[in-house]
C-alpha cells in the first residue's frame, strides 16, 4: 500500500484531471489496438482478398467461381440449417422458457432449468456431436431400442443423424438453452400490471399477447433468433465430426480449403469467407432495420 | 340497494386470513378510501372487487349483479395501478385507446373519445408521445384516462400518487377527486396515507390486520375513532395513561393530576387507564392564569420545540406522560421556550376514551 | 389455468426428454466397450493416454492464459469506458459483439492471410508465436462473454465514486485498479473466466487450423478413429462444461449474499 502510494504521486492525477480530454483515449487504446489487429483487419484483409487474383490485381473471378453447384449447394445447405435451427430453437426456447416463468410451475424448476441452459449453450462443438452419434447414431441408444424394442427402424424412414434434420436436430441442443438464457430476463420483465391492466381494460389473454407482451418481447426473440442463426450459421467442429465432409455444408467447406485438403485455390477460399459475412452481415442489417422499426418506444 | 356490495368476504392464502369477513356498501357516486398500513389487506380487497383475486368465501355485487368469479375482463370495471402500468410499447392515445379498441367500436368513437379524455386529464397535447417520455404524473394521468375511457361502472385506484413527488401528489389528488365527481363514477382508493383519505373520501375504511376497523366519513373517523388502532392511524394522538378514580364520571389521575373525561372510563375504580388527546384540542398558558370552569388543566414543562411553518408543535412532560400540542404560528410572538413552566387546559369533551384495550 | 399448467408440464417434460436421453445414450455407450458387461475402461483408457493429458493441459494453459490476457484487456476498458468515456459505449460494445456474428473460421482464416509468415507481423512462424495468437484469438472469442459480464459487474458498483472516494485518500491508478475496483467486480470477472474456460477448453476450428496441439483437435482425431472413447470424453466435457458453470453459480450466487445485507 504505501509503496503504491510512492510509485504514484499526487501531481499524476491533477495533470489527468487538467487534459482529461486528450489523455482519457490512452485508457482505451489497448483495447482498440487489439480489435483492429485481431478482429477488424483480420476481416477486412478477407474481404480485400476476394477481389483480388494471385497475383494481387482487383478480381471478380473470386466470386463468379462461386457459382458452382457444389459451393451453392453447401451455401443453400448452410442457410437451410441455420434457419431452421434458429427458428426451431427460438420457438421451442420460448416455449420452455414460458412455461417455467409464467407457467405455473413449482420454483424449483427454473433454476434447474437455467443451469442446465448454461451448461448445454456452451456443450457444443464435438462432444455434442459424439453424444448424438451414441444416441441416434445407427448404433445408438434409442436406435437401437427402437428398433428392438418397438420394431421401428428410425433409418429406415430415411432418418439419417448425418443430413439436413440430423444436424438440426443436433443443433437444437445448444441452440434451445441459448434462447432460454437470453429470454428469461426478457420474461420476467414483463410486468404483471401490464397484463392485469389489458384484462380489467377488457382484453383476453390472447389479446394481451397479441397487443402487449409480444410487441415488447418482440426486439429481444428477433435478436436472439439472429444470434442463434449466426451460431449454427459459423459453426464448425459439431457438423465436421458429426458427417466428416459427407455434408457439404459451407464452413466445413472453407475448413478444407484453409486446410488445403481440396484443391487449393486461397482466392476462392476468401471469397466463400466473403459470403459468410455478407450474409451474417446482410442478416444483421435486417435486424438493426427491424429492430428500429419495432423498438421506436424504448429508450 | 347499494351500487356496489361486498358481503362476507374472506380470503386465504393456504392457512393465512389475510381478510376477515369484509362487509361493504358503497352508494353509486360515491368516493371510498380503504386506509391502512401495508399488509392490511386493503389491496387484497380491491384486486378482489377487480377479479384479480377470487375470495375464499363471500359476494360481490355490482348493481344488483354477481360478479364475484367473473373474470377481470368481464367486469367493466376500471383500474389504476401504483406502478401506472402503461403499455411501453404504445402511444399515449393507443394506451387511451386501448380498452375501446378491445371493445370494438368504431375508429371515429375511438378517436373522439380518447381526444374528450386526453382533454380531461389535461394532456391533449402529449398524444403522439411513448410512456418513457413523460414524467410520473402525466404517466399516472395517461393511466386515469385509460381507465375512465371504457365508461367502466366502477373505478379502482391502488395508491395512485405513491410514486410521485408531494406537490404533484397534492394537485393530482384534488384533479381526481374534481374528475371523480364531474363524472359521478363510483370509486374506490387504495392509500396509506391518511392524508390523502380525509381530503378526498367520502366515507373512510380503515383497515388493520384483514379486517374493517371503522367505517365512516373523514369527519367522524377523526373525531370519533371507535378503536385504538383508528385513533392511532389516523393523526397524531397523545396517550395519557394513570389511573381510574370514579370510572362512572370519567375521573382519573395521570401523574398526581386530576382530569375528567366526558365519557365514562371502561376501567375499575384503582385500575390502570388511558385516555388519548389530539395535538390540537390543547392549549398552553402560563401556570398563573386560571382558565374556565370544567376544563382540565395539567401543568407540565415544555420538553421540546419544533416548528413547522404553520403551526409550533410543543412537546409537554408531565412525569411519565408527555403530550404533543399544536399552537398556530404567530408571527409577533417569540415560540415557548424549552424549560418553561405551562399549564396545558382542553376541554373534557376532546378526551378521548378508546376501546379496543391495551395499546 | 388448470390448462396453461398442464401445457407447461407437457413442454418441460418434452424438453426434459429432449436434453437428457442423448446424456443417457452417451453414458451408456462409453460403457460399453468391454464385450458382454458395462465397464469403465473407454475412461480408462482416455484417462491413461498420454496424448490425452498433453492436450488437456495444453488448452488448460491456453484458457488461463485467455483469462488472464482478456481480464488485463477487458477490465481497465470497461471502467475507463464507465468513468472518462461514457459516449463509447456503444461502439465498444459494438466490437465486443462482434465474434458472436463473425464466424470463428472466417477470423482464424484472416490471421493465417494477415500474419503469415512472409507478413510484417509473422506470428504463425514459430510455434510459440502461434501458441500468443491462438491465446489472442481465444481473447476475441471469449470478448462478447468476458466483456459483458465485466460491465454489469461495473455497473453494479457505483465506479465513479468509489474512485473518487480513493484519490481523496491519496490513492494513485495503479492503487485504484488493482485494490478498489478489481476487488468489487472479482465475481463477475470469474463468472466471465469460468465461462471462457468451458469455451475455450474443447474449442476445435482454431486449434486446428493454427495448427496447435489443444484438446479440440485431439477430440477430433479420436472421435475418427475410435468407437467408445469419444462417448467417453464426451461425458468428460460435458462434466467440465457443468464444473464452470457450477463455479458461475457459487460466486455469482456469494456476490448476492454479500450484497445482501
Amino acid at each position: 500500500m504505501a509503496q503504491d502510494i510512492q510509485t504514484s504521486p499526487k501531481p499524476a492525477g491533477i495533470s489527468l484531471e487538467t487534459s482529461q480530454k486528450s489523455w482519457a483515449w490512452i485508457g482505451v487504446s489497448p483495447f482498440f489496438i487489439f480489435a483492429l489487429l485481431f478482429l477488424i483487419l483480420p476481416t477486412l484483409d478477407l474481404m480485400i482478398g476476394a477481389f483480388q487474383d494471385a497475383q494481387g490485381g482487383f478480381t471478380l473471378q473470386n466470386l463468379a467461381n462461386l457459382n458452382t453447384p457444389s459451393i451453392k449447394s453447401a451455401y443453400w445447405i448452410s442457410l437451410k440449417v441455420s434457419v431452421a435451427s434458429a427458428l426451431t430453437g427460438a420457438l421451442f426456447g420460448f416455449l420452455l422458457a414460458y412455461a417455467v416463468v409464467l407457467g405455473g410451475l413449482p420454483q424449483w424448476l427454473r433454476p434447474t432449468l437455467m443451469t442446465f441452459s448454461g451448461v448445454a449453450s456452451n456443450f457444443a462443438g464435438l462432444p455434442l456431436a459424439f453424444a448424438f452419434i451414441a444416441t441416434l447414431g445407427r448404433v445408438g441408444l434409442v436406435t437401437v431400442l427402437l428398433r428392438e424394442f418397438a420394431g421401428f427402424d428410425l433409418y429406415r424412414t430415411g432418418f439419417n443423424l448425418l443430413s439436413f434434420w440430423g444436424l438440426t436436430l443436433t443443433y437444437l441442443y445448444f441452440q434451445i438453452p441459448l434462447m432460454i438464457l437470453i429470454i428469461t430476463p426478457a420474461l420476467d420483465g414483463l410486468k404483471r400490471e401490464w397484463r392485469e391492466a389489458s384484462e380489467i381494460l377488457g382484453a383476453s389473454r390472447l389479446q394481451y399477447w397479441r397487443h402487449v407482451a409480444l410487441p415488447i418481447l418482440w426486439p429481444s426473440i428477433l435478436g436472439t433468433t439472429l444470434l442463434l442463426f449466426a451460431n449454427a450459421f459459423g459453426a464448425v467442429a459439431t457438423a465436421y465430426a458429426l458427417t466428416g465432409s459427407s455434408l457439404n455444408i459451407v464452413t466445413i467447406l472453407l475448413y478444407a480449403q484453409i486446410r488445403g485438403d481440396v484443391l487449393h485455390d486461397q482466392n476462392l477460399g476468401y471469397a466463400l469467407a466473403l459470403g459468410m459475412i455478407l450474409i451474417t452481415g446482410v442478416s444483421n442489417g435486417a435486424y438493426i432495420w427491424l429492430r428500429s422499426r419495432s423498438e421506436r418506444w424504448l429508450r | 340497494m347499494a351500487f356496489l356490495a361486498l358481503s362476507d368476504i374472506r380470503k386465504n392464502y393456504g392457512p393465512q386470513t389475510v381478510v376477515h369477513k369484509f362487509d361493504l356498501a358503497v352508494e353509486r357516486g360515491e368516493f371510498i378510501s380503504f386506509l391502512g398500513p401495508s399488509g392490511c389487506g386493503k389491496t387484497t380487497t380491491l384486486r378482489m372487487v377487480a377479479g384479480f383475486e377470487v375470495p375464499t368465501a363471500g359476494s360481490i355485487k355490482i348493481d344488483g349483479k354477481e360478479i364475484t368469479r367473473l373474470h377481470p375482463n368481464k367486469r367493466n370495471v376500471g383500474m389504476v395501478f401504483q406502478s401506472y402500468a402503461l403499455f411501453p410499447n404504445m402511444t399515449v392515445a393507443e394506451n387511451v385507446a386501448f380498452g375501446l379498441k378491445i371493445a370494438k367500436k368504431s375508429a371515429a368513437e375511438v378517436k373522439s373519445r380518447v381526444e374528450e379524455m386526453l382533454n380531461i386529464v389535461k394532456l391533449p397535447h402529449l398524444a403522439g408521445r411513448y410512456p418513457y417520455q413523460l414524467s410520473g404524473g402525466q404517466q399516472q394521468r395517461v393511466a386515469l384516462a385509460r381507465a375512465i375511457a371504457i365508461k367502466p361502472q366502477v373505478l379502482l385506484l391502488d395508491e395512485p400518487l405513491s410514486a410521485l413527488d408531494a406537490k404533484i401528489r397534492v394537485s393530482l389528488r384534488e384533479e381526481i377527486r374534481s374528475l371523480q365527481r364531474s363524472l359521478g363514477i363510483t370509486t374506490i382508493y387504495v392509500t396509506h396515507d391518511q392524508e390523502e383519505a380525509l381530503s378526498m373520501s367520502d366515507r373512510i375504511v380503515v383497515m388493520s390486520e384483514g379486517r374493517a376497523e371503522q367505517i365512516g366519513t373523514p369527519f367522524e373517523i377523526y373525531n370519533n375513532p371507535t378503536t385504538r388502532f383508528v385513533a392511532s392511524f389516523v393523526g397524531t394522538l397523545n396517550v395519557l395513561k394513570g389511573q381510574a378514580l370514579d370510572p362512572a364520571s370519567g375521573l382519573m389521575r395521570v401523574d398526581g393530576q386530576e382530569i375528567v373525561s366526558a365519557k365514562p372510563l371502561p376501567a375499575a375504580a384503582g385500575a390502570e387507564c388511558s385516555v388519548a388527546l389530539r395535538p390540537e384540542v390543547a392549549t398552553i398558558g402560563h401556570p398563573s392564569i386560571a382558565v374556565a370552569d370544567g376544563k382540565n388543566r395539567m401543568i407540565g414543562t415544555i420538553e421540546e420545540v419544533s416548528f413547522l411553518g404553520s403551526v409550533v408543535r410543543i412537546r409537554v412532560r408531565f412525569q411519565e406522560n408527555a403530550i404533543k400540542l399544536d399552537v398556530f404560528n404567530n408571527p409577533n410572538a417569540a415560540p415557548p421556550e424549552r424549560g418553561a413552566e405551562v399549564a396545558v387546559s382542553f376541554a373534557r369533551e376532546d378526551v378521548l376514551v378508546l376501546e379496543g384495550g391495551h395499546a | 389455468m388448470n390448462q396453461a399448467r398442464i401445457g407447461a408440464w407437457i413442454a418441460t417434460i418434452l424438453g426434459a426428454l429432449y436434453f437428457v436421453v442423448p446424456l443417457i445414450g452417451t453414458f451408456e455407450f462409453s460403457l460399453r466397450m468391454r464385450r458382454g458387461e458395462y465397464s469403465f475402461d473407454a475412461y480408462r483408457v482416455v484417462f491413461g493416454d498420454p496424448q490425452f493429458q498433453a492436450t488437456f493441459a495444453y488448452s488448460t494453459l491456453q484458457a488461463l492464459a485467455t483469462i488472464v490476457v482478456g481480464v488485463l484487456l477487458v477490465v481497465p476498458t470497461a471502467y475507463w469506458i464507465q468513468l472518462r468515456l461514457p459516449k463509447l459505449r456503444p461502439v465498444v460494445e459494438f466490437i465486443t459483439l462482434m465474434p458472436l456474428v463473425i464466424p470463428a473460421i472466417v477470423i482464424v482464416f484472416g490471421y493465417i492471410r494477415l500474419y503469415n509468415s512472409s507478413s510484417i507481423l509473422p506470428m504463425t512462424a514459430s510455434a510459440r508465436a502461434t501458441d500468443l495468437l491462438l491465446t489472442f484469438s481465444y481473447v476475441t472469442l471469449a470478448l462478447p462473454y468476458m466483456y459483458r459480464a465485466v460491465d454489469t459487474g461495473l455497473r453494479a458498483i457505483d465506479v465513479r465514486t468509489l474512485t473518487e472516494a480513493a484519490e481523496n485518500l491519496g490513492a494513485g491508478w495503479p492503487t485504484i485498479l488493482f485494490k478498489v475496483i478489481l476487488p468489487n467486480v472479482r465475481s463477475a470477472i470469474l463468472s466471465g473466466a469460468f465461462l471462457t474456460f468451458a469455451v475455450v477448453i474443447g474449442e476445435f476450428t482454431m486449434a486446428s487450423l493454427l495448427n496447435r496441439p489443444a484438446f479440440g483437435p485431439y477430440l477430433q482425431n479420436i472421435g475418427a478413429n475410435r468407437a467408445y472413447e469419444p462417448s467417453a470424453l464426451a461425458i468428460i466435457a460435458f462434466v467440465v462444461t457443468w464444473a464452470c458453470m457450477g463455479l458461475i453459480n457459487v460466486f455469482g450466487r456469494g456476490k448476492q449474499i454479500k450484497a445482501a445485507p
